[in-house]
Protein backbone atom coordinates (compact mmCIF):
# COMPACT_ATOMS: atom_id res chain seq x y z
CA UNK A 1 0.00 0.00 0.00
CA UNK A 2 1.58 3.23 -1.13
CA UNK A 3 0.14 6.17 0.71
CA UNK A 4 0.73 9.86 1.08
CA UNK A 5 3.39 11.04 3.48
CA UNK A 6 0.78 12.41 5.83
CA UNK A 7 -0.83 9.05 6.43
CA UNK A 8 2.50 7.29 6.52
CA UNK A 9 3.63 9.61 9.31
CA UNK A 10 0.22 9.35 10.99
CA UNK A 11 0.50 5.57 11.19
CA UNK A 12 4.16 5.54 12.22
CA UNK A 13 3.77 8.15 14.95
CA UNK A 14 0.63 6.60 16.44
CA UNK A 15 2.15 3.12 16.39
CA UNK A 16 5.30 4.31 18.16
CA UNK A 17 3.24 6.34 20.65
CA UNK A 18 1.25 3.22 21.54
CA UNK A 19 4.34 1.07 21.98
CA UNK A 20 6.21 3.64 24.05
CA UNK A 21 3.00 4.41 25.97
CA UNK A 22 2.53 0.76 26.88
CA UNK A 23 6.11 0.57 28.07
CA UNK A 24 5.80 3.69 30.25
CA UNK A 25 2.43 2.58 31.63
CA UNK A 26 3.87 -0.78 32.58
CA UNK A 27 6.87 0.87 34.23
CA UNK A 28 4.66 3.23 36.21
CA UNK A 29 2.16 0.69 37.48
CA UNK A 30 4.99 -1.66 38.42
CA UNK A 31 6.39 0.95 40.79
CA UNK A 32 5.37 0.70 44.42
CA UNK A 33 3.99 4.12 45.29
CA UNK A 34 1.71 3.10 48.16
CA UNK A 35 4.23 3.49 50.93
CA UNK A 36 3.41 -0.04 52.05
CA UNK A 37 5.99 -2.78 51.83
CA UNK A 38 5.38 -5.43 49.20
CA UNK A 39 3.26 -8.32 50.50
CA UNK A 40 2.12 -6.40 53.55
CA UNK A 41 -1.46 -5.43 54.35
CA UNK A 42 -2.89 -2.27 52.80
CA UNK A 43 -4.54 -1.69 56.14
CA UNK A 44 -8.11 -2.58 55.45
CA UNK A 45 -10.09 -5.78 55.66
CA UNK A 46 -13.65 -6.83 54.98
CA UNK A 47 -15.24 -9.98 56.45
CA UNK A 48 -11.79 -11.17 57.33
CA UNK A 49 -10.43 -10.66 53.82
CA UNK A 50 -7.41 -8.40 53.74
CA UNK A 51 -6.01 -6.54 50.77
CA UNK A 52 -2.28 -7.06 50.47
CA UNK A 53 0.03 -4.85 48.47
CA UNK A 54 0.82 -7.40 45.78
CA UNK A 55 2.71 -6.32 42.65
CA UNK A 56 1.77 -7.37 39.10
CA UNK A 57 2.55 -11.07 38.67
CA UNK A 58 6.12 -11.32 37.43
CA UNK A 59 5.32 -13.77 34.60
CA UNK A 60 2.60 -11.45 33.36
CA UNK A 61 4.71 -8.31 33.50
CA UNK A 62 7.65 -9.96 31.72
CA UNK A 63 5.35 -11.34 29.04
CA UNK A 64 4.12 -7.83 28.49
CA UNK A 65 7.71 -6.60 28.07
CA UNK A 66 8.33 -9.46 25.67
CA UNK A 67 5.39 -8.52 23.46
CA UNK A 68 6.81 -4.99 23.26
CA UNK A 69 10.19 -6.36 22.22
CA UNK A 70 8.51 -8.64 19.69
CA UNK A 71 6.54 -5.72 18.29
CA UNK A 72 9.64 -3.59 17.83
CA UNK A 73 11.53 -6.41 16.07
CA UNK A 74 8.52 -7.18 13.87
CA UNK A 75 8.15 -3.56 12.81
CA UNK A 76 11.83 -3.45 11.91
CA UNK A 77 11.66 -6.57 9.73
CA UNK A 78 8.20 -6.35 8.15
CA UNK A 79 6.16 -3.51 6.67
CA UNK A 80 4.05 -1.87 9.35
CA UNK A 81 5.26 1.65 9.92
CA UNK A 82 3.58 3.55 7.10
CA UNK A 83 5.54 3.32 3.86
CA UNK A 84 8.59 1.75 5.50
CA UNK A 85 9.14 -1.55 3.69
CA UNK A 86 10.88 -3.47 6.45
CA UNK A 87 14.32 -5.08 6.37
CA UNK A 88 12.98 -8.25 4.71
CA UNK A 89 11.23 -6.29 1.98
CA UNK A 90 8.28 -8.65 2.30
CA UNK A 91 5.05 -7.93 0.44
CA UNK A 92 2.04 -10.19 0.07
CA UNK A 93 1.02 -9.03 -3.39
CA UNK A 94 1.09 -6.17 -5.85
CA UNK A 95 -2.45 -5.27 -4.92
CA UNK A 96 -1.94 -1.59 -4.46
CA UNK A 97 0.06 -0.86 -7.55
CA UNK A 98 -1.96 1.78 -9.32
CA UNK A 99 -5.59 0.85 -9.55
CA UNK A 100 -6.19 3.83 -11.79
CA UNK A 101 -4.47 2.60 -14.89
CA UNK A 102 -5.82 -0.92 -14.76
CA UNK A 103 -4.23 -3.18 -12.24
CA UNK A 104 -3.35 -6.13 -14.42
CA UNK A 105 -1.06 -4.36 -16.85
CA UNK A 106 0.49 -2.43 -14.00
CA UNK A 107 1.06 -5.59 -11.98
CA UNK A 108 2.95 -7.10 -14.86
CA UNK A 109 5.20 -4.06 -15.07
CA UNK A 110 5.66 -4.07 -11.32
CA UNK A 111 6.46 -7.77 -11.47
CA UNK A 112 9.24 -7.11 -13.97
CA UNK A 113 10.62 -4.30 -11.83
CA UNK A 114 10.53 -6.48 -8.73
CA UNK A 115 12.29 -9.27 -10.61
CA UNK A 116 15.00 -6.88 -11.73
CA UNK A 117 15.53 -5.84 -8.13
CA UNK A 118 15.38 -9.48 -7.07
CA UNK A 119 12.53 -8.55 -4.74
CA UNK A 120 9.31 -10.36 -5.58
CA UNK A 121 6.17 -10.36 -3.50
CA UNK A 122 5.31 -13.62 -1.78
CA UNK A 123 2.54 -14.30 -4.30
CA UNK A 124 4.71 -13.59 -7.32
CA UNK A 125 7.44 -15.82 -5.90
CA UNK A 126 4.93 -18.63 -5.56
CA UNK A 127 3.70 -18.14 -9.10
CA UNK A 128 7.20 -17.79 -10.55
CA UNK A 129 8.26 -20.94 -8.75
CA UNK A 130 5.26 -22.86 -10.10
CA UNK A 131 5.75 -21.48 -13.60
CA UNK A 132 9.31 -22.71 -13.52
CA UNK A 133 8.13 -26.17 -12.58
CA UNK A 134 4.90 -26.55 -14.57
CA UNK A 135 5.42 -23.98 -17.32
CA UNK A 136 7.69 -26.20 -19.47
CA UNK A 137 5.36 -29.18 -19.04
CA UNK A 138 2.33 -27.29 -20.31
CA UNK A 139 4.38 -25.54 -23.00
CA UNK A 140 5.48 -28.97 -24.23
CA UNK A 141 1.87 -30.18 -24.22
CA UNK A 142 0.77 -27.14 -26.19
CA UNK A 143 3.54 -27.75 -28.73
CA UNK A 144 2.36 -31.33 -29.18
CA UNK A 145 -0.35 -31.74 -31.81
CA UNK A 146 -3.61 -33.00 -30.29
CA UNK A 147 -3.39 -36.17 -32.39
CA UNK A 148 -0.17 -37.03 -30.55
CA UNK A 149 -1.32 -35.75 -27.17
CA UNK A 150 -4.23 -38.20 -26.94
CA UNK A 151 -1.70 -41.04 -26.88
CA UNK A 152 0.17 -39.52 -23.92
CA UNK A 153 -1.12 -41.22 -20.76
CA UNK A 154 0.44 -38.60 -18.48
CA UNK A 155 -1.15 -35.75 -20.38
CA UNK A 156 -4.55 -37.44 -20.19
CA UNK A 157 -4.16 -37.78 -16.42
CA UNK A 158 -3.44 -34.05 -16.18
CA UNK A 159 -6.42 -33.37 -18.43
CA UNK A 160 -8.59 -35.56 -16.22
CA UNK A 161 -7.65 -33.55 -13.13
CA UNK A 162 -8.37 -30.28 -14.87
CA UNK A 163 -11.68 -31.72 -16.06
CA UNK A 164 -12.71 -32.62 -12.52
CA UNK A 165 -11.84 -29.16 -11.25
CA UNK A 166 -13.47 -27.13 -13.99
CA UNK A 167 -15.87 -29.18 -16.07
CA UNK A 168 -17.42 -31.74 -13.73
CA UNK A 169 -19.83 -29.19 -12.22
CA UNK A 170 -21.90 -29.37 -15.40
CA UNK A 171 -20.78 -32.50 -17.24
CA UNK A 172 -20.49 -34.63 -14.12
CA UNK A 173 -17.43 -36.26 -12.59
CA UNK A 174 -18.00 -39.24 -14.90
CA UNK A 175 -18.48 -36.86 -17.86
CA UNK A 176 -21.87 -38.40 -18.57
CA UNK A 177 -23.63 -35.07 -18.17
CA UNK A 178 -27.23 -34.65 -17.08
CA UNK A 179 -30.39 -33.07 -18.44
CA UNK A 180 -29.27 -30.05 -20.44
CA UNK A 181 -25.58 -30.81 -20.04
CA UNK A 182 -24.16 -33.07 -22.74
CA UNK A 183 -22.76 -36.53 -22.14
CA UNK A 184 -19.15 -36.45 -23.33
CA UNK A 185 -18.55 -40.18 -23.27
CA UNK A 186 -20.80 -41.11 -26.20
CA UNK A 187 -19.95 -40.39 -29.80
CA UNK A 188 -22.85 -37.99 -30.31
CA UNK A 189 -21.62 -34.44 -30.80
CA UNK A 190 -23.64 -31.28 -31.25
CA UNK A 191 -20.79 -29.25 -32.70
CA UNK A 192 -18.47 -32.00 -33.83
CA UNK A 193 -16.25 -34.46 -32.00
CA UNK A 194 -12.96 -34.11 -33.83
CA UNK A 195 -10.02 -32.81 -31.83
CA UNK A 196 -9.87 -29.36 -33.37
CA UNK A 197 -13.59 -28.76 -32.91
CA UNK A 198 -13.53 -29.89 -29.28
CA UNK A 199 -10.72 -27.45 -28.63
CA UNK A 200 -12.61 -24.63 -30.37
CA UNK A 201 -15.68 -25.41 -28.28
CA UNK A 202 -13.63 -25.26 -25.08
CA UNK A 203 -11.79 -22.09 -26.04
CA UNK A 204 -14.67 -19.96 -27.24
CA UNK A 205 -17.69 -21.63 -25.73
CA UNK A 206 -20.94 -22.30 -27.59
CA UNK A 207 -24.35 -20.68 -27.62
CA UNK A 208 -27.22 -22.97 -28.53
CA UNK A 209 -30.11 -21.09 -30.06
CA UNK A 210 -33.35 -22.89 -30.69
CA UNK A 211 -36.07 -20.23 -30.34
CA UNK A 212 -39.55 -21.22 -29.12
CA UNK A 213 -41.14 -23.37 -31.86
CA UNK A 214 -38.00 -22.81 -33.87
CA UNK A 215 -39.25 -19.30 -34.55
CA UNK A 216 -41.66 -20.81 -37.07
CA UNK A 217 -45.38 -20.23 -37.60
CA UNK A 218 -46.30 -23.46 -35.83
CA UNK A 219 -49.72 -23.60 -34.18
CA UNK A 220 -50.15 -25.00 -30.68
CA UNK A 221 -52.37 -27.68 -32.18
CA UNK A 222 -49.44 -28.95 -34.24
CA UNK A 223 -47.13 -29.59 -31.28
CA UNK A 224 -48.43 -33.08 -30.50
CA UNK A 225 -47.96 -34.23 -34.08
CA UNK A 226 -44.52 -32.69 -34.31
CA UNK A 227 -43.41 -34.46 -31.13
CA UNK A 228 -44.81 -37.70 -32.51
CA UNK A 229 -42.83 -37.23 -35.72
CA UNK A 230 -39.62 -36.57 -33.75
CA UNK A 231 -40.23 -39.82 -31.86
CA UNK A 232 -40.74 -41.61 -35.15
CA UNK A 233 -37.44 -40.19 -36.44
CA UNK A 234 -35.56 -41.71 -33.55
CA UNK A 235 -37.25 -45.07 -34.04
CA UNK A 236 -39.65 -44.95 -31.11
CA UNK A 237 -43.14 -46.36 -30.95
CA UNK A 238 -45.49 -43.86 -32.52
CA UNK A 239 -48.91 -43.12 -33.96
CA UNK A 240 -48.41 -43.18 -37.74
CA UNK A 241 -51.23 -40.76 -38.61
CA UNK A 242 -50.18 -38.21 -35.99
CA UNK A 243 -46.55 -38.50 -37.08
CA UNK A 244 -47.52 -37.88 -40.69
CA UNK A 245 -49.21 -34.66 -39.59
CA UNK A 246 -46.06 -33.76 -37.69
CA UNK A 247 -43.92 -34.33 -40.75
CA UNK A 248 -45.92 -31.62 -42.47
CA UNK A 249 -45.16 -29.22 -39.60
CA UNK A 250 -41.47 -30.23 -39.74
CA UNK A 251 -41.42 -29.11 -43.35
CA UNK A 252 -42.48 -25.61 -42.27
CA UNK A 253 -38.82 -24.96 -41.54
CA UNK A 254 -37.42 -27.25 -38.83
CA UNK A 255 -35.26 -28.77 -41.56
CA UNK A 256 -33.39 -25.49 -41.94
CA UNK A 257 -31.35 -26.33 -38.84
CA UNK A 258 -32.00 -30.02 -38.23
CA UNK A 259 -31.56 -30.95 -41.91
CA UNK A 260 -33.89 -32.58 -44.41
CA UNK A 261 -32.86 -35.96 -43.05
CA UNK A 262 -33.19 -34.60 -39.47
CA UNK A 263 -29.61 -35.63 -38.79
CA UNK A 264 -28.75 -32.18 -37.41
CA UNK A 265 -26.22 -29.57 -38.37
CA UNK A 266 -22.92 -29.37 -36.52
CA UNK A 267 -22.20 -25.83 -37.70
CA UNK A 268 -25.21 -24.58 -35.78
CA UNK A 269 -25.13 -27.17 -33.04
CA UNK A 270 -28.54 -28.42 -34.15
CA UNK A 271 -28.95 -31.91 -32.74
CA UNK A 272 -29.45 -35.07 -34.73
CA UNK A 273 -33.06 -36.11 -34.07
CA UNK A 274 -32.70 -39.65 -35.42
CA UNK A 275 -30.17 -41.16 -33.00
CA UNK A 276 -32.30 -41.50 -29.87
CA UNK A 277 -29.79 -39.47 -27.81
CA UNK A 278 -31.58 -36.75 -25.88
CA UNK A 279 -30.03 -33.75 -24.21
CA UNK A 280 -33.31 -32.60 -22.67
CA UNK A 281 -35.09 -35.93 -22.38
CA UNK A 282 -36.79 -38.08 -25.02
CA UNK A 283 -40.23 -38.47 -23.49
CA UNK A 284 -43.22 -36.97 -25.30
CA UNK A 285 -43.54 -34.36 -22.57
CA UNK A 286 -39.87 -33.33 -22.77
CA UNK A 287 -39.93 -33.15 -26.56
CA UNK A 288 -43.08 -31.04 -26.51
CA UNK A 289 -41.48 -28.76 -23.92
CA UNK A 290 -38.39 -28.37 -26.11
CA UNK A 291 -40.53 -27.45 -29.11
CA UNK A 292 -42.77 -25.02 -27.23
CA UNK A 293 -40.11 -23.16 -25.24
CA UNK A 294 -37.04 -23.70 -27.38
CA UNK A 295 -33.67 -24.49 -25.87
CA UNK A 296 -30.52 -22.46 -25.48
CA UNK A 297 -27.67 -24.52 -24.07
CA UNK A 298 -24.63 -22.42 -23.25
CA UNK A 299 -21.07 -23.63 -22.96
CA UNK A 300 -18.90 -20.96 -21.30
CA UNK A 301 -15.66 -19.87 -22.96
CA UNK A 302 -12.56 -21.08 -21.13
CA UNK A 303 -9.89 -19.23 -23.07
CA UNK A 304 -9.57 -16.43 -20.54
CA UNK A 305 -10.21 -18.48 -17.43
CA UNK A 306 -7.87 -21.43 -18.05
CA UNK A 307 -5.66 -20.29 -20.92
CA UNK A 308 -4.90 -22.20 -24.10
CA UNK A 309 -2.28 -24.50 -22.57
CA UNK A 310 -4.75 -26.10 -20.19
CA UNK A 311 -7.60 -26.10 -22.70
CA UNK A 312 -5.33 -27.99 -25.09
CA UNK A 313 -4.79 -30.77 -22.54
CA UNK A 314 -8.47 -30.91 -21.56
CA UNK A 315 -9.46 -31.16 -25.23
CA UNK A 316 -7.28 -34.25 -25.56
CA UNK A 317 -8.85 -35.73 -22.43
CA UNK A 318 -12.42 -35.06 -23.57
CA UNK A 319 -11.66 -36.64 -26.94
CA UNK A 320 -10.19 -39.69 -25.21
CA UNK A 321 -13.44 -40.24 -23.29
CA UNK A 322 -15.30 -41.37 -26.39
CA UNK A 323 -12.34 -42.65 -28.39
CA UNK A 324 -10.72 -45.34 -26.27
CA UNK B 1 2.02 16.22 40.08
CA UNK B 2 2.51 12.78 41.46
CA UNK B 3 0.79 10.04 39.45
CA UNK B 4 -2.10 8.75 41.46
CA UNK B 5 -3.55 5.43 40.45
CA UNK B 6 -6.41 5.86 42.88
CA UNK B 7 -7.77 8.76 40.85
CA UNK B 8 -8.62 6.41 37.96
CA UNK B 9 -9.59 3.49 40.15
CA UNK B 10 -12.19 5.51 42.00
CA UNK B 11 -13.59 7.50 39.07
CA UNK B 12 -15.53 5.37 36.60
CA UNK B 13 -16.11 8.23 34.15
CA UNK B 14 -12.43 9.00 33.92
CA UNK B 15 -11.63 5.32 33.57
CA UNK B 16 -14.10 5.05 30.67
CA UNK B 17 -12.58 8.06 28.90
CA UNK B 18 -9.07 6.66 29.20
CA UNK B 19 -10.27 3.24 28.02
CA UNK B 20 -11.85 4.73 24.92
CA UNK B 21 -8.68 6.68 24.16
CA UNK B 22 -6.56 3.55 24.61
CA UNK B 23 -8.60 1.32 22.32
CA UNK B 24 -9.18 3.99 19.67
CA UNK B 25 -5.49 3.98 18.74
CA UNK B 26 -5.90 0.72 16.82
CA UNK B 27 -8.75 2.13 14.77
CA UNK B 28 -6.96 5.41 14.14
CA UNK B 29 -3.97 3.54 12.75
CA UNK B 30 -5.77 0.82 10.79
CA UNK B 31 -9.06 2.34 9.66
CA UNK B 32 -8.75 6.10 9.16
CA UNK B 33 -5.99 5.97 6.50
CA UNK B 34 -8.08 3.50 4.45
CA UNK B 35 -10.94 5.98 4.26
CA UNK B 36 -8.64 8.31 2.34
CA UNK B 37 -6.82 5.77 0.12
CA UNK B 38 -7.35 5.70 -3.63
CA UNK B 39 -6.93 1.93 -3.62
CA UNK B 40 -9.84 1.42 -1.27
CA UNK B 41 -12.16 4.19 -2.39
CA UNK B 42 -11.89 4.21 -6.19
CA UNK B 43 -13.15 1.54 -8.56
CA UNK B 44 -10.65 -0.47 -10.58
CA UNK B 45 -10.71 0.14 -14.31
CA UNK B 46 -13.19 -2.18 -15.96
CA UNK B 47 -15.61 -2.31 -13.04
CA UNK B 48 -19.17 -1.79 -14.27
CA UNK B 49 -22.00 -0.60 -12.00
CA UNK B 50 -24.67 -3.20 -11.28
CA UNK B 51 -27.75 -3.07 -13.46
CA UNK B 52 -31.18 -2.72 -11.86
CA UNK B 53 -31.72 -6.48 -12.00
CA UNK B 54 -28.26 -7.21 -10.60
CA UNK B 55 -28.89 -4.85 -7.66
CA UNK B 56 -32.04 -6.80 -6.81
CA UNK B 57 -30.13 -10.06 -7.23
CA UNK B 58 -27.46 -8.85 -4.88
CA UNK B 59 -30.05 -8.06 -2.22
CA UNK B 60 -31.42 -11.60 -2.59
CA UNK B 61 -27.87 -12.93 -2.20
CA UNK B 62 -27.69 -11.01 1.07
CA UNK B 63 -31.21 -12.01 2.16
CA UNK B 64 -30.58 -15.72 1.65
CA UNK B 65 -27.30 -15.47 3.52
CA UNK B 66 -25.15 -16.80 0.70
CA UNK B 67 -22.18 -15.11 2.37
CA UNK B 68 -22.47 -17.59 5.23
CA UNK B 69 -20.99 -20.30 3.03
CA UNK B 70 -19.49 -18.45 0.07
CA UNK B 71 -16.70 -15.90 0.26
CA UNK B 72 -16.04 -13.31 -2.42
CA UNK B 73 -12.40 -12.79 -1.63
CA UNK B 74 -9.66 -14.54 -3.57
CA UNK B 75 -6.48 -14.27 -1.56
CA UNK B 76 -3.07 -13.70 -3.15
CA UNK B 77 -2.03 -17.33 -2.87
CA UNK B 78 -1.27 -19.39 -5.96
CA UNK B 79 -3.55 -22.25 -4.90
CA UNK B 80 -6.45 -19.80 -4.92
CA UNK B 81 -5.63 -17.89 -8.08
CA UNK B 82 -5.20 -21.18 -9.95
CA UNK B 83 -8.71 -22.18 -9.03
CA UNK B 84 -10.59 -18.89 -8.97
CA UNK B 85 -8.60 -16.40 -11.04
CA UNK B 86 -6.86 -13.11 -10.26
CA UNK B 87 -6.85 -12.29 -6.55
CA UNK B 88 -9.48 -9.81 -5.37
CA UNK B 89 -8.54 -6.17 -4.92
CA UNK B 90 -10.24 -3.52 -2.79
CA UNK B 91 -11.16 -1.42 -5.83
CA UNK B 92 -13.53 -4.18 -6.99
CA UNK B 93 -15.89 -3.82 -4.05
CA UNK B 94 -16.04 -0.04 -3.62
CA UNK B 95 -19.68 0.02 -4.76
CA UNK B 96 -20.75 -2.84 -2.49
CA UNK B 97 -22.65 -1.79 0.64
CA UNK B 98 -21.97 -3.95 2.52
CA UNK B 99 -19.26 -5.89 0.69
CA UNK B 100 -19.75 -9.64 0.44
CA UNK B 101 -16.18 -10.77 1.16
CA UNK B 102 -17.34 -13.28 3.75
CA UNK B 103 -14.94 -15.37 5.78
CA UNK B 104 -16.25 -18.91 5.51
CA UNK B 105 -16.03 -21.30 2.61
CA UNK B 106 -18.36 -24.21 2.95
CA UNK B 107 -18.89 -23.67 -0.76
CA UNK B 108 -16.40 -22.25 -3.24
CA UNK B 109 -15.42 -18.62 -3.54
CA UNK B 110 -17.72 -16.68 -5.85
CA UNK B 111 -15.68 -13.53 -6.48
CA UNK B 112 -15.16 -14.50 -10.15
CA UNK B 113 -18.01 -16.90 -10.74
CA UNK B 114 -19.44 -14.69 -13.50
CA UNK B 115 -19.36 -16.42 -16.88
CA UNK B 116 -18.05 -19.69 -15.48
CA UNK B 117 -21.38 -21.46 -15.78
CA UNK B 118 -24.35 -20.98 -18.05
CA UNK B 119 -27.52 -19.27 -16.80
CA UNK B 120 -29.30 -22.58 -17.19
CA UNK B 121 -26.78 -24.29 -14.94
CA UNK B 122 -27.36 -21.69 -12.22
CA UNK B 123 -31.09 -22.15 -12.60
CA UNK B 124 -30.95 -25.92 -12.16
CA UNK B 125 -28.32 -25.63 -9.45
CA UNK B 126 -30.17 -23.06 -7.33
CA UNK B 127 -33.46 -24.94 -7.50
CA UNK B 128 -31.77 -28.19 -6.54
CA UNK B 129 -27.97 -28.34 -6.41
CA UNK B 130 -27.98 -32.17 -6.40
CA UNK B 131 -29.33 -32.20 -9.96
CA UNK B 132 -25.98 -31.11 -11.31
CA UNK B 133 -23.54 -31.75 -8.46
CA UNK B 134 -24.60 -34.99 -6.74
CA UNK B 135 -22.20 -34.56 -3.79
CA UNK B 136 -23.28 -30.98 -3.06
CA UNK B 137 -24.44 -30.09 0.45
CA UNK B 138 -25.79 -26.70 -0.57
CA UNK B 139 -29.41 -26.06 0.38
CA UNK B 140 -32.01 -25.83 -2.39
CA UNK B 141 -33.67 -22.47 -3.05
CA UNK B 142 -36.78 -23.43 -5.02
CA UNK B 143 -38.85 -20.42 -3.92
CA UNK B 144 -36.56 -18.10 -5.90
CA UNK B 145 -38.18 -19.37 -9.08
CA UNK B 146 -41.67 -18.58 -7.77
CA UNK B 147 -41.22 -15.17 -6.15
CA UNK B 148 -41.38 -12.23 -8.52
CA UNK B 149 -40.01 -8.75 -8.02
CA UNK B 150 -42.16 -5.62 -8.00
CA UNK B 151 -39.19 -3.28 -8.34
CA UNK B 152 -40.78 -0.57 -6.20
CA UNK B 153 -37.52 0.20 -4.40
CA UNK B 154 -35.05 -0.56 -7.18
CA UNK B 155 -34.86 3.04 -8.37
CA UNK B 156 -34.29 4.28 -4.81
CA UNK B 157 -31.49 1.77 -4.33
CA UNK B 158 -29.85 3.03 -7.49
CA UNK B 159 -30.11 6.69 -6.55
CA UNK B 160 -28.65 5.95 -3.11
CA UNK B 161 -25.70 4.24 -4.78
CA UNK B 162 -25.35 7.18 -7.14
CA UNK B 163 -25.34 9.68 -4.30
CA UNK B 164 -22.78 7.67 -2.34
CA UNK B 165 -20.38 7.64 -5.29
CA UNK B 166 -20.85 10.95 -7.06
CA UNK B 167 -18.59 10.98 -10.11
CA UNK B 168 -17.32 7.53 -9.17
CA UNK B 169 -17.68 5.82 -12.54
CA UNK B 170 -15.24 7.05 -15.19
CA UNK B 171 -15.62 10.59 -13.88
CA UNK B 172 -19.42 10.42 -14.21
CA UNK B 173 -22.21 9.10 -12.03
CA UNK B 174 -23.04 5.42 -11.67
CA UNK B 175 -26.52 5.82 -13.12
CA UNK B 176 -28.32 8.30 -15.34
CA UNK B 177 -31.74 9.70 -14.45
CA UNK B 178 -33.27 7.59 -17.24
CA UNK B 179 -31.75 4.41 -15.83
CA UNK B 180 -33.17 5.16 -12.40
CA UNK B 181 -36.56 6.08 -13.83
CA UNK B 182 -36.62 2.86 -15.84
CA UNK B 183 -35.42 0.68 -12.98
CA UNK B 184 -38.81 -0.56 -11.88
CA UNK B 185 -39.75 -1.49 -15.43
CA UNK B 186 -36.46 -3.32 -15.85
CA UNK B 187 -37.06 -5.69 -12.95
CA UNK B 188 -40.84 -5.83 -12.57
CA UNK B 189 -42.19 -9.33 -13.07
CA UNK B 190 -38.76 -10.93 -13.20
CA UNK B 191 -38.27 -13.83 -10.78
CA UNK B 192 -35.85 -13.63 -7.89
CA UNK B 193 -34.01 -16.48 -9.55
CA UNK B 194 -33.40 -14.42 -12.68
CA UNK B 195 -32.17 -11.51 -10.57
CA UNK B 196 -29.80 -13.64 -8.51
CA UNK B 197 -28.38 -15.30 -11.63
CA UNK B 198 -27.89 -11.88 -13.26
CA UNK B 199 -25.95 -10.81 -10.16
CA UNK B 200 -23.83 -13.97 -10.06
CA UNK B 201 -22.98 -13.67 -13.75
CA UNK B 202 -21.79 -10.09 -13.19
CA UNK B 203 -19.20 -11.02 -10.58
CA UNK B 204 -15.50 -10.66 -11.13
CA UNK B 205 -15.15 -9.49 -14.72
CA UNK B 206 -13.05 -6.41 -13.87
CA UNK B 207 -9.88 -8.50 -13.55
CA UNK B 208 -9.12 -11.89 -15.01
Amino acid sequence: MIMSNFWSIWISVLTIVVIVGCFILLKVVNKNYTGVEEGKSMGHEFDGIEELNNPLPKWWAYMFYLTIVFGVIYLALYPGLGNYKGLFGWTSSNQSIGTEKGLKADSAAALEAAKAENRLSQYDREVAHADEKYGPIFAAYLATPLEELVKDEEALKVGGRLFLQNCAQCHGSDARGSKGFPNLTDSDWLYGGDLATIKTTLMNGRNGMMPPKGGLPIEDSEIKGLAEYVIKLSGGEHDEALAAQGQGSFMKGCFACHGMDAKGNKFMGAPNLTDNVWLYGGSRGSIEESIINGRAGVMPAWKDILGEEKVHVIAAYVYSLSNK
Amino acid sequence: MKFNHELIEKNVGLLAIFTVIAISFGGLVQITPLIFQKDTTEAVEGLIPYTALQIEGRDIYVREGCYNCHSQMIRPLRAETERYGHYSVAGESVWDHPFQWGSKRTGPDLARVGGRYSDKWHEVHLINPRDVVPQSNMPAFPWLAENTLDGKLTGDKMSILRNLHKGGYKGGDLYTDEEIAGAQKAVEGKTELQALIAYLQSLGHALK
